[in-house]
């Protein structure tokens, strides 16, 4: 990444985070519905495998923690906004929500809301992609606990048996809802056990973006080229619970604060600002045009936007 | 027309469509190298190779949502599942993701799979191999259910299913891929919807599907023969939509109705047919609907508890003589 695309990245960054907590808001407002999981604390991982890969070209798909990655691949933050809003004019037309970010037009297939579902899914993108012979490759950003389901290893299994151009990106933020991985998981290196399948794979901060990015490279590389599947592990945390009904018992105050020392967005704001490529007062302005835009724009927009008509309920249903 | 049995009707199917578009592919346990099961890919390894036809690990749930997601993005996957016993290992992503997929993106994505599966009770197949679970696929929105009841249903269901853009379970069954059957010697698409007259009656409808047709015109040839009783015989290829109008035109004319399936009876085809009668013509009947249907039992592997289990002709004719207080 050169500076200027640091720069661009950590902007991103900025979004990505205002825009969640935004949701936050907006749902302590009663604005937004149903389950809502958040992302901040883990940005580096989405931006750092994305820069590395081609977004909107690329098909991606992810589970419920899904808001960041729609809106890297492309999507408009204000219909993933109005979605949230549960708005005729979402992503997904107001019948998704949340779990249920879609925009094929970029590529980004979808947030799933079973855990470890979108695992084979990802793997019939790539056998699609395969058999047509493009240059596309799948990218599956799912968190530790999905390795605990069978269809993990149902599709690793069969990703290796078939040689199929899909990267595994395991967000591993040390919590399944709220138990911890120890509590849960045997092999507490999940990059290990996909060792198993004969499948490239490694392990990374998921907290510093260009340690991110460097690792992303080899594993796209290694996809694009051909050479079959390979799974990413990347260490990192979210800063809020599993979804708003979560209080975080199950871990420590210092715990988290020990985290927020290494914030992902700290991180590369003091590593630009060090290096002279960024000021204090730059930073400061992003993080206040990034708000306007949220709020003039983003919420205005899901706030102005039609409801469904009842009268369409049953539309989609059936082709 | 050429009579062909079941098995070779569905080869046929999965042969024209393979051939009309490189896109259909077919996956599933031993459906390649070893023919398939029950040979209904017989012949499409070595015609089609190992990409379009594959052997898959014996992984239900893996391999099913590796098909929906190859459907994505253009693949038209139909997906064997040996028996539907081990349906229940992919229900999540066929329920959950493939018959969801479409509404919860608004319209943006859609699943055009296949899920062919062999149901029912054979021979001694126990508990575990005997499942008939047509009642829980036909109440998920988004998935369309057929069943075919002879070979020309189960060439032209095929095809049309694979064509179609919305995902398709079709029901099979293990005692029927040796049935012969007229097929069209010309292509043939079947409707996904609707129901067919098996057999034109005037004094009692009886709903079958899949092999319970088979019982239904069984029955039909004793009551005409033995009681005088003119029966109809609807036969409801399509489980979901069910056929609200064939089975009020049917209902209302005959004014009497049985129900045959293999199934258990509770949820089951039975309950929602005479549900449909109640909603769509109630004052049409000048008796109450009778079902007939499995003991609500695992199947027992023992053949005489096999066979008190499973339904047949006689009960289907039993039923008709109650309906009519001649029992």
């Amino acid at each position: 990444m050169t500076p200027d695309d640091k720069k661009r990245v950590l902007k991103e960054m900025v979004m990505h985070r205002r825009f969640e907590e935004r949701c936050y808001q907006a749902y302590m407002e009663r604005k937004i519905g149903g389950f809502l999981h958040l992302y901040p604390g883990q940005e580096a991982c989405c931006n750092g495998v994305m820069e590395a890969a081609r977004p909107g070209h690329d098909y991606v798909i992810t589970g419920y923690r899904d808001h960041v990655h729609a809106i890297k691949c492309g999507t408009d933050p204000k219909v993933v906004m109005a979605e949230l809003y549960g708005k005729e004019t979402g992503c997904s037309k107001g019948r998704g929500g949340s779990m249920h970010i879609f925009d094929t037009s970029h590529h980004f297939m979808g947030g799933y809301a079973l855990v470890g579902g979108p695992f084979p899914l990802a793997a019939g993108m790539a056998k699609a992609i395969q058999m047509k012979g493009g240059d596309e490759i799948a990218i599956c950003f799912l968190g530790d606990a999905a390795n605990n389901q069978g269809v993990f290893h149902e599709t690793l299994n069969m990703a290796k048996l078939w040689n199929l151009p899909v990267l595994f990106v395991c967000e591993n933020n040390l919590y399944g809802i709220g138990t911890a991985l120890d509590r849960s998981t045997a092999v507490l290196d999940q990059y290990k056990r996909v060792c198993a399948y004969n499948i490239e794979a490694a392990q990374c901060d998921g907290q510093d973006i260009d340690v991110v990015y460097q690792h992303a490279k080899v594993a796209v590389d290694h996809v694009r080229s051909g050479k079959g599947p390979y799974f990413l592990e990347l260490m990192t945390y979210r800063y809020r619970g599993h979804s708003m009904s979560d209080s975080r018992g199950y871990r420590s105050r210092e715990e988290e604060e020990l985290w927020k020392q290494r914030d992902p967005i700290n991180i590369l704001r003091d590593r630009l600002i060090s290096a002279g490529q960024l000021t204090e007062d730059e930073f400061r302005a992003i993080e206040k045009a990034t708000d306007d835009y949220i709020e003039n724009e983003v919420i205005a927009f899901a706030e102005s936007s039609p409801e469904p008509a009842v009268a369409d309920l049953e539309k989609y249903v059936l082709a | 027309m050429a009579e062909i049995m079941y098995w070779e009707a569905i080869q046929r199917a999965h042969d024209e469509e393979m051939a009309r578009d490189p896109l259909v592919i077919c996956m599933g346990e031993d459906i390649g190298v070893a023919g398939g099961t029950y040979k209904a890919t017989k012949g499409l390894y070595e015609k089609y190779g190992e990409k379009r036809v594959m052997d898959t690990p014996i992984s239900e749930g893996g391999f099913t949502g590796l098909g929906i997601g190859a459907s994505f993005l253009g693949i038209r996957p139909i997906i064997e599942i040996m028996s539907v016993n081990f349906a229940w290992l992919a229900m999540d992503q066929m329920f959950n993701t493939a018959a969801k997929v479409r509404y919860m993106s608004g319209g943006q994505l859609t699943a055009p799979c296949v899920f062919r599966s062999a149901g029912g009770a054979a021979h001694q197949l126990g508990a575990q191999h005997s499942a008939r679970m047509e009642k829980v696929f036909m109440g998920i929105a988004g998935l369309r259910v057929v069943t075919p009841s002879n070979p020309k249903q189960a060439y032209g269901l095929l095809k049309s299913a694979i064509r179609s853009d919305d995902p398709v379970f079709i029901n099979e069954h293990e005692l029927m891929y040796n049935m012969k059957g007229e097929v069209p010697d010309e292509e043939y698409l079947h409707p996904l919807e609707g129901s067919e007259v098996a057999r034109a009656g005037t004094d009692v409808t009886l709903f079958g599907y899949n092999i319970s047709v088979h019982w239904c015109l069984k029955a039909a040839d004793i009551l005409q023969q033995q009681h005088g009783i003119s029966a109809e015989v609807v036969d409801l290829y399509a489980l979901s939509p069910l056929d609200r109008d064939g089975i009020r035109k049917s209902v209302s004319k005959t004014h009497r109705a049985v129900i045959a399936e293999e199934d258990e009876a509770p949820v089951g085809v039975g309950s929602e047919v005479i549900a449909i009668i109640n909603e769509e013509c109630f004052f049409e009947l000048d008796a109450a609907p009778v079902r007939v249907h499995s003991a609500l039992v695992p199947q027992p592997y023992n053949h005489t508890l096999e066979k008190a289990a499973i339904p047949d002709h006689n009960d289907v004719v039993k039923a008709v003589l109650k309906l009519f207080g001649r029992a």
